[in-house]
């Protein structure tokens, strides 16, 4: 690359070119001149970006651009962090909050000042942390960087990176107390009082805020203390003492039957007085109290109903209990008393899901809200939905699953991105399977026979030391040797070991439209082919079809789980299999590891079934950004101690197979006609 | 070495070695009412299952009731290589002899032992089809390489224990199996009780097992999110012998709990803040 900076007119010109500016009667000059006096390194970031963005929307594409030409000087190395930053944002929010995270960034940025060799970015600490946060009672929370510190009570925010110790471990350690005091508000009922009616005394809200942090910050790290007291002890030491004026108020609010409403007591008492500016600690996060009440308030709602739905079923009232037709079957006294039960022991015999939401109500009201242990009247009483399992597919509403999808552009995840929903596979004719089954008859039984050789047996060892059973020859010869003087040998046992297979194999079943016609049947054929060979080898197997159409719908088909047997239901799902829409392979890849890693085998095989490269409606997927992201997913089971196979059809297959199974990691096809001939052999090597 | 054949109950101790009979109370503190339930069922000559997950005490409650009962206890922790011959018996030879020695499980028949079989799903199989006839109304046990057929007398009790929480489907305990059995099931003990426990079985104050309590039971929601199963009251009482012994609570819990627990660096560094947290 030159080093000769770029002119205005050029760069207008590579935007034009790049965020078809002239159709959208838009004008480059504007960002152009400003981009024209950064170094030309700078100036190509800015357009390889502007270049990215553009890929997932123009407007994108242009707001970057817009606002690079204002802040890039500024952000200098940061310049990257910053892009993911905002096309982050633009994948979880749209259009407005990506503006808003790009100012917000650069502002966060000045304000943290220089870097510090020692400073820790929030991916630095986010396993840790968020097991660490895991572990804590209370209800789960989800970790998630911003710009602050603060929690609307489900979702912890921990900022991008805390430079503010020197030392790496120092500000690991502030990390650590931001998100314990953050875990404290939820676990000791900070948001359980309405601080609005203080608040509103202030004039200055901000500042009330800042104030009721501190106090509950100083509430908090007591009831910290109790159950914790090695974090309470590193969050004291590393906050230093409390300003002397407000050591009594610490101590007071460190009582053990304090609530945040003393915390409002206090800042009543310091109001009245004359509030001053909050002194500063690293430790202590900001409060949205408008934020977490609304999500608070959600939450009640929703998990209330979930308890008395459960409370009712348990004590079979509402429209399918018994109370429905109290007049045929009038109440015994005995059974009326027993209404008012003991709460403690009825959420006890909740199920799991229930149990769950009644400790999280426990948790925001201290006990469960008594109208949620009353029987409802029929009225209120919400009957289970019954779930249609006729057509599960379409009426699945909440995906199963979220999973992160590499963007190599980026460099980066993209958090959350592919929705997955799995759904049984639906059954088709029972009598394909039978006439596949006789017209390979004849490969079956070979098949077959090839494979019961290979299957674990016990395997007789001779002339051990020690075994279960006498080694004859062996005891002969002894006795010969030692009639003739000889030193006999102690070997005289048969031991029988053994050999397991312990395998696990994950069948991955291209479903995508372009299998339609033949190379479905081929991949049918080959299943059933396969199917009985691995039967005759014991070995563990699924089977799971993939297909779907954009990331909201990727979609996963169960033909057989590892715990299903090879049945005639089975059999039906398999002659079901049917060419549907796309192949985003990256999310498949990663929820079937995930089911197979669960395998309690030595060796995990995933076998991927394809007629090519990985694509997806809309030009995004295809090409490098699919083949990039499927790559990401293979390497990541293989972390999971997964091997990864592929046979494919596909003639261009060694174009790219390679990059994404490695060499020798799969067998490219050339006829489909010959897969089911060749499946069950190929299979045989690769497990033998 | 001078191997005979054994000829009465004395020497089938001397031969198999596994055979204990427990003289001092084994600690252990109950929690529901497991004990009531395994007196009535060796009362009854009935077979017992013990299910929970690691280090809860399956093991200590056997060696407990067998001491209670005053029987003879013989355990075999089973593992994929378990033959039927490991459990039965089999033929040595010793100079010219053929010499037949007791396995454990015959060895526990005869002399009217408790036979606890630990982890029974690990073993073969073929080797947990053995059990079958010791388990329902004959009561015997069959050699087939000696053409015997031990019968139990009353006092034989077959114990087994598993644990549903990490097996896999491949091992899951047949039917067949498994309804052959009383069983209970254990989990991890109230913190109280568990307190109480660590603090007798470790030798450490009260306030510190708490503590260690407190520090297993953060474990246990790992489960599942980093672990395949939290801290057992086993590795707390370890932690707490480490402490008893001297060492800062700390680098105990960190070497008999973090360590055991997990290899993966988040997990670990998770574990070593939660043991930072607690003490």
């Amino acid at each position: 690359m030159s080093e000769r900076k770029l002119f205005a007119h050029e760069l207008e010109a590579r935007l034009d070119e790049l965020l078809l500016l002239s159709l959208r009667q838009r004008s480059a000059a504007e960002p152009a001149a400003l981009l024209e006096a950064l170094p030309r390194q700078m100036q190509e970031r800015v357009l390889h970006w502007a270049g990215v963005a553009a890929q997932t929307s123009d407007d994108l594409g242009w707001l970057i651009v817009s606002v690079a030409a204002v802040q890039a000087a500024k952000l200098g190395e940061d310049f990257d962090d910053w892009v993911r930053a905002g096309l982050d944002a633009y994948d979880r929010s749209g259009l407005a909050a990506t503006r808003k995270v790009l100012n917000d960034f650069a502002a966060a940025r000045e304000s943290s000042g220089q870097r510090s060799p020692g400073g820790i970015s929030f991916a630095a600490i986010e396993g840790r942390m968020s097991r660490f946060l895991h572990a804590l009672d209370g209800r789960p929370l989800r970790l998630v960087s911003g710009k602050t510190a603060w929690t609307d009570t489900e979702t912890l925010w921990l900022p991008e990176r805390l430079d503010v110790a020197t030392e790496a471990a120092g500000n690991r350690r502030l990390f650590k107390a931001m998100a314990a005091m953050l875990w404290a508000q939820t676990r000791f009922g900070t948001f359980n009082v309405d601080p609005e009616a203080e608040l509103e005394m202030w004039s200055d809200r901000g500042r009330g805020l800042a104030w009721f942090a501190l106090f509950e910050a100083m509430r908090l790290e007591a009831c910290i203390a109790v159950e914790l007291p090695g974090l309470a002890l590193d969050i004291a030491e590393l906050r230093g003492p409390w300003p002397a004026a407000l050591e009594a108020t610490a101590e007071n609010l460190a009582r053990p039957d304090a609530t945040a409403a003393d915390s409002l007591v206090c800042m009543a008492v310091l109001r009245k007085v004359g509030a001053g500016d909050t002194p500063k600690f690293p430790h202590v996060g900001s409060l949205d109290p408008v934020a977490a009440r609304r999500v608070r308030a959600a939450r009640i709602t929703r998990e209330m109903a979930i308890v008395r739905r459960a409370l009712n079923v348990l004590r079979g009232t509402g429209p399918n209990g018994p109370d429905a037709d109290k007049s045929d079957y009038p109440l015994l006294a005995a059974e009326g008393e027993t209404q008012v039960v003991d709460p403690q022991s009825e959420l006890l015999s909740l199920p799991p899901p229930a149990r769950e939401a009644a400790k999280s109500l426990m948790q925001d009201f201290g006990q469960i809200p008594p109208e949620v242990l009353h029987p409802a009247g029929p009225g209120a009483w919400q009957p289970v939905d019954g779930v249609d399992t006729s057509n599960a597919a379409s009426c699945t509403v909440q995906p199963d699953a979220f999973y992160d999808e590499w963007d190599y552009r980026r460099a980066t995840w993209r958090h959350d991105w592919c929705h997955l929903y799995e759904m049984e596979a639906p059954a088709g004719d029972h009598e394909w399977v039978d006439q596949v089954r006789s017209r390979h008859a004849h490969l079956i039984r070979s098949i077959r026979r090839r494979f019961e050789a290979l299957r674990g047996e016990d395997k007789p060892q001779r002339r051990q030391f020690d075994g279960e059973e006498i080694d004859l020859d062996a005891q002969v010869e002894a006795r010969a040797d030692r009639k003739s003087g000889a030193e006999p040998s102690p070997r005289l046992f048969i031991h029988r070991r053994r050999v397991e297979r312990s395998l696990a194999v994950m069948f991955m079943v291209d479903m995508s439209g372009s299998t339609k016609g033949w190379v479905n049947d081929a991949e049918r054929e080959s299943l059933v082919l396969l199917c009985e060979a691995i039967e005759a080898l014991g070995d563990s197997y699924a089977i799971y079809g993939f297909s779907g159409w954009t990331r909201t719908h990727c979609d996963i088909y169960r033909i057989k789980r590892f715990a299903d047997r090879y049945d005639a239901s089975t059999r039906e799902r398999i002659a079901g299999i049917e060419a549907k829409d796309y192949t985003r392979m990256g999310v498949a890849v990663r929820h079937l590891s995930g089911l197979l890693v669960r395998q309690n085998t030595r060796h995990k095989l995933l076998v991927t079934l394809s007629d090519g490269r990985p694509d997806d409606y809309g030009d995004e997927y295809r090409g490098r950004y699919g083949i990039e992201d499927t790559r990401r997913a293979l390497l990541e089971a293989r972390e999971k101690n997964i091997r990864s196979y592929c046979v494919t059809i596909d003639r261009h297959g060694a174009d790219y197979l390679p990059q994404l199974y490695g060499p020798a990691h799969y067998s490219v096809i050339d006829d489909a006609r010959k897969l089911p001939q060749k499946i069950a052999e190929i299979y045989r090597k690769l497990t033998g | 070495m001078k191997i005979a054949k054994p000829a009465s109950r004395n020497d089938v101790r001397a031969l198999t070695g596994s055979l204990v009979r427990l003289a001092n109370e084994p600690y252990y503190q109950a929690t529901g009412d497991e004990l009531a339930v395994f007196e009535a069922a060796a009362r009854s000559c009935l077979p017992v299952m013990l299910k929970g997950p690691t280090g809860c005490g399956k093991t200590r409650f056997v060696e407990h009731m067998a001491w209670r009962l005053k029987r003879p206890l013989v355990t075999v922790a089973c593992h994929d290589d378990l033959t039927t011959a490991d459990l039965v018996g089999r033929y040595l030879i010793v100079g010219d002899e053929t010499v037949w020695m007791d396995g454990p499980l015959a060895a526990a028949v005869r002399a009217g032992a408790i036979c606890y079989l630990d982890e029974i799903v690990e073993a073969r199989k073929d080797t947990t089809v053995v059990i079958h006839p010791l388990t329902d109304s004959r009561r015997a046990l069959p050699v087939e390489k000696r053409g015997e057929y031990i019968e139990a007398p009353s006092d034989f009790m077959l114990v087994i224990s598993y644990n549903p929480g990490y097996q896999s489907v491949l091992k899951e305990m047949k039917p067949s199996t498994r309804q052959r059995f009383v069983a209970l099931d254990f989990d991890y003990p109230e913190a109280e009780v568990e307190a109480r426990i660590v603090a007798h079985e470790g030798g450490v104050d009260a306030d510190t097992a708490k503590k260690l309590v407190k520090l297993g039971s953060l474990t246990r929601k790992l489960k599942g999110a980093g672990l395949d199963e939290g801290a057992g009251t086993r590795l707390l009482v370890h932690a707490a012998q480490l402490m008893a012994a001297g060492m800062a609570p700390a680098v105990a819990c960190t070497a008999a709990i973090a360590r055991p627990l997990a290899d993966e660096s988040d997990t670990r560094d998770a574990l070593d803040d939660l043991i930072t947290a607690v003490f």
